[in-house]
């Protein structure tokens, strides 16, 4: 079987889930076909472990992010099986697709085996379900539930220009500046909940941040009490995330909350209630005010770096 | 103007999920609600409403318990009420085709939804919507505005937010808002029981339901984690840094 998979971008290059996506296809013994929208990260996705044949799709329609757009210049182009990363866009672009072809789509895939099987979760994690697809199926994927393909391959580019009608403009953009890591492209997370205090008390948490390279992320409390941005929440009505660590500190564990952190590859808790639900998710807990733990972990993880 | 809005009923966040013969089992659960992001869209389309005129039409597709549902977005000032039966449908595919084919009936020319519901978690449905009715699409809004003949709306972007501008039919998902989500007041309740609530079945519709080619094996609950290391005392930060160092190897 061959996959064709949409290539999720970041900026000038490939997203790193683009390569968990060709090595998904990999683990099921095929190959693929990489379409990278406006050509972006073409020669690189080439070089990938898998790839068969990239598809550097070009047109004045992939300039600004139209899922409509996109999926009509793209969706002649796909096979059968269409791999898609379960970001914002992929899972529009995945969605239209779906609809225009008539076939159906399977969202936010953790694992995947021959048959094809897949399974997913559901109600914001609190079950998983396990579906068995016949006939073709678009299939976004979870990023980092999957191993990455390696680069070592030198597979053909072939350029096909493309069309379609746009139907939505940009009439302003508005940077915000110095902006943080976002939590969901980040490997490790710490983020603050009621229990910091007040909103100034993040700094703490930011120079933590700061020290291993991690996202500052939030619960809901505190974006709703203290005006924290929203792209910071984590939870049922804010980001999932998936890092390898995250870091919750003062934050009760509320089961909303819990939604958008849960499958994280593990969890620090650090509450100064026992109690605290945060700790039946917890690998690690530290029973303590952040006010004693945050300055030890601070020294601790600088005493790594240097 | 025509205003959609599409509602669906979920578990609260709140509620336990219980899994029977490996099958989440509905009738345990305590409390239905109105899915959170759904929620935003319809506070936005009766901001539409008080700004722009017009009908706003509320439409679910369900079992027959999701009428409450609907009578509760009466209450807040829904005034069409749009039952879809769903016997036992709920392949995303065959509900975004009832949803479209109601979307035209009513002669919509917005729709709103949410951006994802709170039990599938997927995020098909207002993308797919759109395209069944060959309408411009914008995910992850926070608020929609109507002037001269066009619709503009904020997004998310890469570096922050953009402000975009949509022509002619469209559809938004919506994200959680800034807004405050108004209350009903009594009057409301008491008229919102009165309203009446057009049922129609598939057929009506016009939809064909074919088998799906998507099987159910089974529903499970998540993985067991194993029970996690608990310290008391900050004076053990320094052991569980080695730990995450050497244990679990994550810094
Ligand atoms: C529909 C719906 C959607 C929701 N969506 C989300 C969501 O997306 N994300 C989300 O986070 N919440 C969400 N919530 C809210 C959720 O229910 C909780 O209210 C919220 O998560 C609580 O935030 P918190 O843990 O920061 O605050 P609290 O529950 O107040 O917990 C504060 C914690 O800090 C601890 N603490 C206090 N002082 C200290 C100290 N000095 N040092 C260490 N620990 C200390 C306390 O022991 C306590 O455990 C949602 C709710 C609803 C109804
Ligand atoms: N059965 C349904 N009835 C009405 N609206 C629905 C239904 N299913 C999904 N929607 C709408 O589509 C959004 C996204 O759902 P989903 O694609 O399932 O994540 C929801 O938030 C609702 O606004």
């Amino acid at each position: 079987m061959n996959f064709t998979i949409i290539a999720e971008t970041n900026g000038d290059s490939l997203h790193p889930t683009t390569y968990q996506l060709i090595g998904a296809a990999a683990s099921m013994g095929s190959n693929s076909t990489v379409i990278c929208p406006n050509g972006v990260g073409a020669t690189e996705a080439a070089k990938i472990n898998g790839v068969e044949k990239v598809i550097s799709a070009n047109g004045d329609c992939f300039n600004i992010f139209d899922g409509g757009a996109w999926a009509s210049a793209i969706s002649s182009m796909c096979g059968e099986m269409i791999l898609i990363s379960a970001s914002p866009n992929g899972r529009e672009i995945g969605s239209r697709i779906a609809a225009k072809k008539d076939i159906p789509i399977i969202q936010d895939v953790v694992s995947m085996t021959e048959g094809i099987t897949v399974s997913r979760p559901i109600y914001s994690g609190k079950a998983m379900e396990s579906l068995t697809i016949s006939g073709s199926a678009v299939i976004t994927l979870r990023p980092n539930a999957f191993e990455a393909a390696l680069a070592e391959n030198n597979a053909p580019i072939n350029v096909v220009d493309q069309s379609a009608d746009v139907r939505i403009a940009i009439q302003e953009a508005i940077n915000k500046a110095s902006e943080r890591l976002d939590v969901t492209e980040a490997d490790i997370i710490i983020s603050g909940g009621r229990g910091m205090g007040t909103i100034e008390n993040f700094s703490h948490l930011e120079e933590i941040a700061d020290t291993v390279g991690a996202a500052v992320g939030a619960s809901r409390a505190v974006v709703d009490e203290w005006g924290m941005p929203h792209r910071m929440q984590v939870g049922q009505t804010g980001k999932t995330v998936t890092p390898s660590l995250y870091i919750a500190v003062g934050i009760s564990g509320a089961i909303q909350h819990l939604a958008g952190m849960r499958s994280s590859k593990y969890i620090l808790a650090i509450n100064k209630d026992p109690d605290a639900p945060i700790f039946g998710v917890a690998d690690y807990g530290i029973v303590a005010a952040w006010e004693d733990a945050i300055p030890a972990l601070k020294s601790a993880l600088s005493d790594l770096q240097s | 103007m025509n205003i959609a809005v599409l509602l669906k009923q979920v578990p609260d966040t709140t509620a336990k999920i219980t899994i029977s013969d490996e099958k989440v089992d509905e009738s345990s659960v305590s409390k239905w609600s109105m899915s959170p992001y759904d929620e935003y869209a319809l506070e936005s389309g009766l901001k539409l409403k008080e700004t722009s005129g017009g009908n706003l039409i509320a439409i679910t597709c369900g079992p027959e318990r999701t009428k409450k549902m609907l009578t509760d977005a009466a209450a807040v000032g829904a005034d069409t009420l749009v039952h879809i039966p769903n016997d036992g449908v709920t392949d995303s595919t065959h509900v975004q085709k009832l949803l479209a084919a109601a979307v035209k009936r009513f002669d919509s020319h917005v729709v709103l939804c949410g951006k994802q519901a709170a039990d599938t978690n997927g995020g098909s449905t207002g993308p797919g919507v759109a395209e069944l009715i060959n309408a411009a699409c914008v995910t992850l809004v926070s608020e929609v505005n109507f002037s001269e003949g066009k619709f503009t709306t904020i997004r998310p972007s890469n570096s922050g937010i953009e402000k975009v501008v949509v022509d002619g039919l469209s559809v938004f998902a919506f994200d959680k808002g800034s807004t405050e989500l108004r209350r009903p007041n009594v009057r409301g309740i008491m008229m919102a029981k009165k309203k009446p609530i057009e049922s129609i079945i598939s057929s009506d519709l016009g939809v064909n339901l074919e088998a799906s080619n998507v099987k159910m094996n089974s529903q499970n609950p998540p993985p067991e984690k194993p029970a996690g290391q608990k310290f008391e005392g900050a004076e053990y930060v320094n052991e569980v840094v080695s730990k995450l160092r050497n244990e679990a190897n994550v810094i």
